[in-house]
């Protein structure tokens, strides 16, 4: 083995003719050639600078506001002095002893696990529905993709035209069932959080069912073929081959679901601001309205927990789904 | 008796299947999107309590010109754009420089680089503090302080989608042109750049969703200082002025969506052949 270590300018330059000695990259790896001249290359052609840009903008904007997160959570900044003090955990403290801090953090965790069963239930539905590729089934795949090109704050406002008590469905209702329905559908302190978390999904379940239509044309049709002609049905053929198949596909669809609505805001404040008796106040929803009242170091607080529990939350997720990936 | 057995496929194949799919799409989406047709063709007194009903007098068009004028649509898709087009460029840019240079170098250190660098795709971003840095860099309420902080939201995207796919690109390609003399910055924009477009559609459309259609990050940063068309709806429909105006809520709504709903149906099948092949692999 002869060590490239023939350090001339014009070797530099031309790395690759003196370390690989005339072979591939992948032959002078074999003969454990790995010298200092393949990582001179490595630097000089992929130079770090090109990180700069983007790192800058990243610690600016992201990581910095993210510290400062920690930092004012501790302070009682607000609008209406202009010094700010530390205050130790002051604000956690009267968070937790008005009951608005585990109650927004359950509304979140509970918006979050409905919109994450209802989004995907649906997505799954409508691409089994439309999984066959003819000419029907693709134009009402387009129709179904146009709420997730829709702002969240419009669909907020029809859903909330649809469901006022005098609203278009409660109509439609009554006009079946020959009786007055007037049910208030986003003024119950019990139910309306889950018909929140219904317009949520509707709006994004195309997103899931194009994925699981991705996913489902992955799956060999030989497979299907051998088990139809083993007698196997449409839902055993479901269960026991297409639902384990779309294992990568579920990942997908359960964590940006899961943790794209801990982070909701839009539909929620279009259809309830929060009501009836702040039943729907999701972090964000609290966030919003403590800003506006000029409580910000409350407002900060709020937003560092939902900063912490997206991140407790995101590994076990991400790690349980992948895992049942690898168990099917 | 073996009729029946063959039959029943293409019964439920031809017909039930197509008529499923349609009063799917009737039931689920028709009944909102014509309840938003209807009512924003009505007069303000039809349009109070929102229902099925036809408009007594079609005025959709008259509708669509007060909101045109009172909900300030123009300086707001203008402002819609201002943001939009530079955050998508900025993150597309940087994004891929960044991941050219992820995807091809290995080592600890630019492994937790890569790491934090996606984290803010799942990470919510500070939205309260971010506030108080715009103040303190003089940006509050500015174009350019909304510009950086949509890029720092959606960099992580961004850097995630395109490193994946340099991974996938044959150093050789690079390499070609090494040999010939060229600096990396040519490598970068002759050769990278040019193979990275599918994968940068990809994510211009997604991020372009994203930034058109936000609101809450909006409203903290330059709430009442920029029109957007999102801040705007928000207005409209939250100011006493307008409110229960169904009618102008929901003409503003169809004025809005037009344009993405317009490109989206103009390219319907790259959009979704572009979003679902970075989704499941």
């Amino acid at each position: 083995m002869v060590p490239a270590r023939t350090g001339t300018t014009a070797s530099e330059r031309h790395p690759i003719v003196t370390t690989n000695l005339g072979l591939s990259r992948g032959a002078a790896r074999l003969e454990g050639i790995r010298t200092t001249g393949t990582r001179r290359r490595a630097r000089q052609d992929h130079p770090l600078w090109f990180l700069v840009p983007a790192l800058i903008v990243l610690i600016v904007f992201f990581f910095v506001p993210t510290v400062f997160n920690f930092v004012y959570a501790f302070t009682d900044w607000s609008s209406f002095k202009s010094a700010i003090n530390f205050v130790g955990f002051d604000n956690f403290v009267t968070l937790l002893n008005s009951g608005t801090l585990l109650t927004a953090l359950r509304v979140t965790l509970v918006y979050a696990v409905l919109v994450a069963i209802f989004q995907n239930l649906f997505g799954l539905l409508l691409a089994l529905l439309l999984e066959r590729d003819t000419a029907v089934n693709r134009a009402v795949r387009v129709a179904f993709f146009v709420p997730v090109i829709m702002s969240a704050l419009a669909v907020g406002y029809i859903f909330q035209a649809l469901l006022k008590p005098d609203g278009a469905l409660n109509g439609i209702l009554s006009a079946v069932s020959g009786t007055t329905v007037d049910t208030a559908w986003l003024g119950d302190t019990t139910w309306t959080i889950v018909v929140v978390a219904l317009i949520h999904s509707w709006k994004w379940m195309g997103l899931s069912m194009l994925i699981y239509l991705a996913g489902l044309k992955t799956i060999d049709q030989d497979m299907l073929e051998a088990a139809r002609l083993d007698g196997a049905g449409y839902w055993a053929t479901f269960f026991r081959i297409k639902f384990p198949l779309l294992a990568p596909a579920v990942t997908f669809n359960v964590a940006t679901a899961l943790l794209g609505s801990m982070n909701g805001f839009d539909v929620v404040q279009a259809t309830t601001e929060g009501g009836p008796g702040g039943t729907t106040e999701l972090l964000n929803i609290f966030i919003f309205r403590t800003f506006g009242q000029g409580l910000f170091a409350q407002a900060t607080t709020m937003s560092l927990i939902l900063f912490l529990v997206v991140a407790i939350l995101a590994f076990p997720v991400i790690r349980f789904l992948r895992k049942r990936e690898d168990v099917l | 008796m073996t009729t029946t057995a063959l039959n029943r496929p293409p019964l439920v194949r031809r017909i039930l299947q197509p008529v499923g799919a349609v009063v799917a799409a009737v039931v689920l989406l028709g009944l909102p999107f014509y309840l938003v047709v209807v009512t924003a063709s009505k007069n303000q007194e039809e349009a109070f309590s929102p229902d099925l009903s036809l408009p007594g007098q079609f005025q959709l068009f008259e509708n669509f010109g007060t909101v045109f004028t009172d909900g300030r649509m123009l300086p707001a898709f203008l402002g819609s754009l201002l943001v939009m087009v530079p955050a998508v460029l900025g993150v597309l840019i940087l994004g891929s420089m960044a991941a050219w240079i992820l995807g091809r170098r290995g080592g600890k250190g630019l492994a937790v680089l890569y790491a934090l660098a996606i984290s803010g795709i799942i990470l919510p971003p500070a939205v309260v503090t971010v506030v108080l840095l715009l103040r303190q860099l003089g940006l509050a309420g500015t174009a350019v302080g909304m510009i950086g902080v949509y890029m720092g939201m959606y960099l992580s995207t961004v850097i995630f989608f395109v490193t994946g796919f340099v991974r996938t690109i044959p150093p050789e390609l690079e390499e070609a042109a090494r040999v010939d003399g060229a600096s990396p910055v040519r490598v970068f924009v002759k050769i990278i750049l040019p193979l990275l477009m599918p994968v940068l559609a990809t994510a211009t459309i997604l991020i372009c969703l994203y930034i058109w259609n936000d609101v809450f990050y909006a409203l903290f940063v330059v709430g009442g200082r920029l029109d957007t068309l999102p801040l705007n709806l928000f207005q409209v429909a939250s100011a006493g002025l307008y409110l229960q105006n169904w009618h102008l809520i929901f003409a503003y709504i169809i004025l809005m969506s037009l344009p993405l709903l317009i490109t989206f149906i103009v390219a319907q099948r790259k959009i979704i052949s572009g979003i679902t092949s970075g989704a499941v692999k």
